[in-house]
């Protein structure tokens, strides 16, 4: 780490109680503690956020775009795992 | 807008024929069905180049943009427009971020931009470089600055490139603060007393063609709209741009009462427009090409204030090498 280039955190933020984090974008910190400052003055000056993850970019392991027809593709074919693929008569009801 | 000039930095933009021309086609057809475009899907060199100038003269604009108003925090009229017109300077510093960040997921580092806007490199923003030297220009800068580019950018949260939107869509949810709080003064000076209302209508003489020209050239003009377009990062020509917001402003001006400097501007009951009068492109490209009024005093605010806070950033280094072995909160 140079005094210039910092490492890079990507930044999660959970909008409310019960819902998911979700990453809205990245910062640039010496440490963790100072990427959650840097997330909170960057991504929730309106309120947009109850919690905070910071997590090092260069932790985050990613599929690879050029591959994903392969890595997907054993789910192409079965719509079977759909409740829309079975026939049920209209007067069967909750079902 | 944020990008009128889209220089290569003595480099020769890459032949896009030369590359794959599969891979470019299938390229074009992904954007065609509007999908869009992250950060590690393949792309066309010349698409991430252009990206890269476009998101960082953007970034740049933010953060240049900082200093004209920046110049009247210590002077705002009451404690309310004080507290205001920080929050509203303080974002634009957090869109310089959205954008920089954004930058980066193109392949260059933070450093690399930053260094472009300190040598005077890179471009940023024509209208940041007139002066402030009335509160009024405050009103201004939120009302016609903000609004031209809330114009510009709403088109620009539909960008091909995935960071790029996200970034605006979340620029543009900010902005919209940004003018009202702007045309709120105008409205205070407007309705105030005679020496105020002149101000008003001074700030909005010296306003009115520097926000126009914040559009870019004329079409006929603009190098490289045909395939910014092709590539759905810029989806409306600087024309139709500029005229939606000469368009929506002309009625607010007069309802403030002020009068746009502009003898030639009427409406036009035909096309249900108001037609404006040429714009002096001499001034803009002199302005783009550093001549002027502040170009060379906003460089030097940001050389000053990156020099001087070289302590805080090798200070902050250090804490953190010494501090590695601390513990860090799980994340929960």
């Amino acid at each position: 780490m140079s005094a210039t280039q910092w490492p890079l955190y990507e930044v999660f933020i959970r909008s409310k109680g019960g819902l998911d984090h979700k990453h809205v974008g990245s910062v640039h910190a010496t440490d963790a503690n100072m990427a959650i400052e840097h997330a909170r003055d960057v991504y929730t000056r309106r309120m947009e956020g109850v919690s905070i993850w910071v997590v090092p970019s260069a932790s985050i392991v990613a599929s690879d775009p050029q591959e994903a027809g392969s890595l997907f593709e054993p789910a192409r074919d079965k719509v079977y795992r759909h409740p829309t693929f079975y026939e049920i008569p209209e007067e069967v009801k909750n079902l | 807008m944020y990008t009128q000039s889209l220089d290569n930095h003595g480099q020769a933009p890459v032949d896009t024929a030369a590359e794959d021309a599969q891979r470019c086609a299938q390229f074009q057809g992904r954007v065609d069905l509007d999908e869009r475009i992250e950060p590690k899907d393949w792309m066309p060199d010349a698409y991430r180049q252009t990206l890269i100038r476009q998101i960082s003269q953007h970034a740049h604009s933010e953060i240049v943009g900082m200093l004209p108003e920046g110049n009247w925090i210590t002077r705002a009229p009451s404690l309310r427009r004080k507290a205001v017109l920080i929050a509203k300077v303080q974002d634009e510093g957090g869109h310089g971020a959205y954008l920089y960040s954004a930058a980066e997921t193109l392949g260059v580092s933070r450093d690399e931009l930053l260094e472009q806007l300190l040598s005077g490199a890179a471009k940023y923003s024509s209208i940041f470089n007139y002066p402030t030297p009335t509160w009024a220009d405050v009103g201004a800068i939120g009302w016609l600055v903000d609004g031209a580019a809330i114009v510009n950018q709403i088109p620009l949260c539909r960008c091909s490139y995935g960071p790029y939107a996200r970034a605006m869509v979340r620029v543009c949810k900010e902005e919209s603060f940004h003018q009202r709080q702007g045309f709120e003064i105008m409205l205070a000076l407007a309705r105030g007393t005679a020496a105020q209302k002149q101000m008003a209508q001074d700030s909005l003489n010296r306003w009115w063609w520097p926000s126009l020209m914040m559009f870019g050239p004329n079409d006929a003009d603009s190098k490289h709209s045909a395939q910014s377009m092709r590539w759905k990062i810029k989806r409306f020509s600087n024309d139709e741009l500029r005229q939606r917001f000469i368009d929506a402003t002309v009625p607010q001006a007069q309802f403030l009462g002020l009068s746009v400097p502009d003898p030639k501007l009427r409406w036009d009951e035909q096309t249900g427009h108001f037609e404006a009068g040429p714009i002096d492109w001499n001034e803009f490209f002199d302005v783009i090409k550093g001549n002027g009024p502040c170009n060379r005093e906003r460089l030097e605010a940001r050389r000053d204030a990156h020099a001087k806070g070289a302590w805080v950033r090798e200070a902050a280094t250090a804490y953190a090498l010494k501090h590695r072995a601390d513990g860090l909160t799980r994340a929960a």
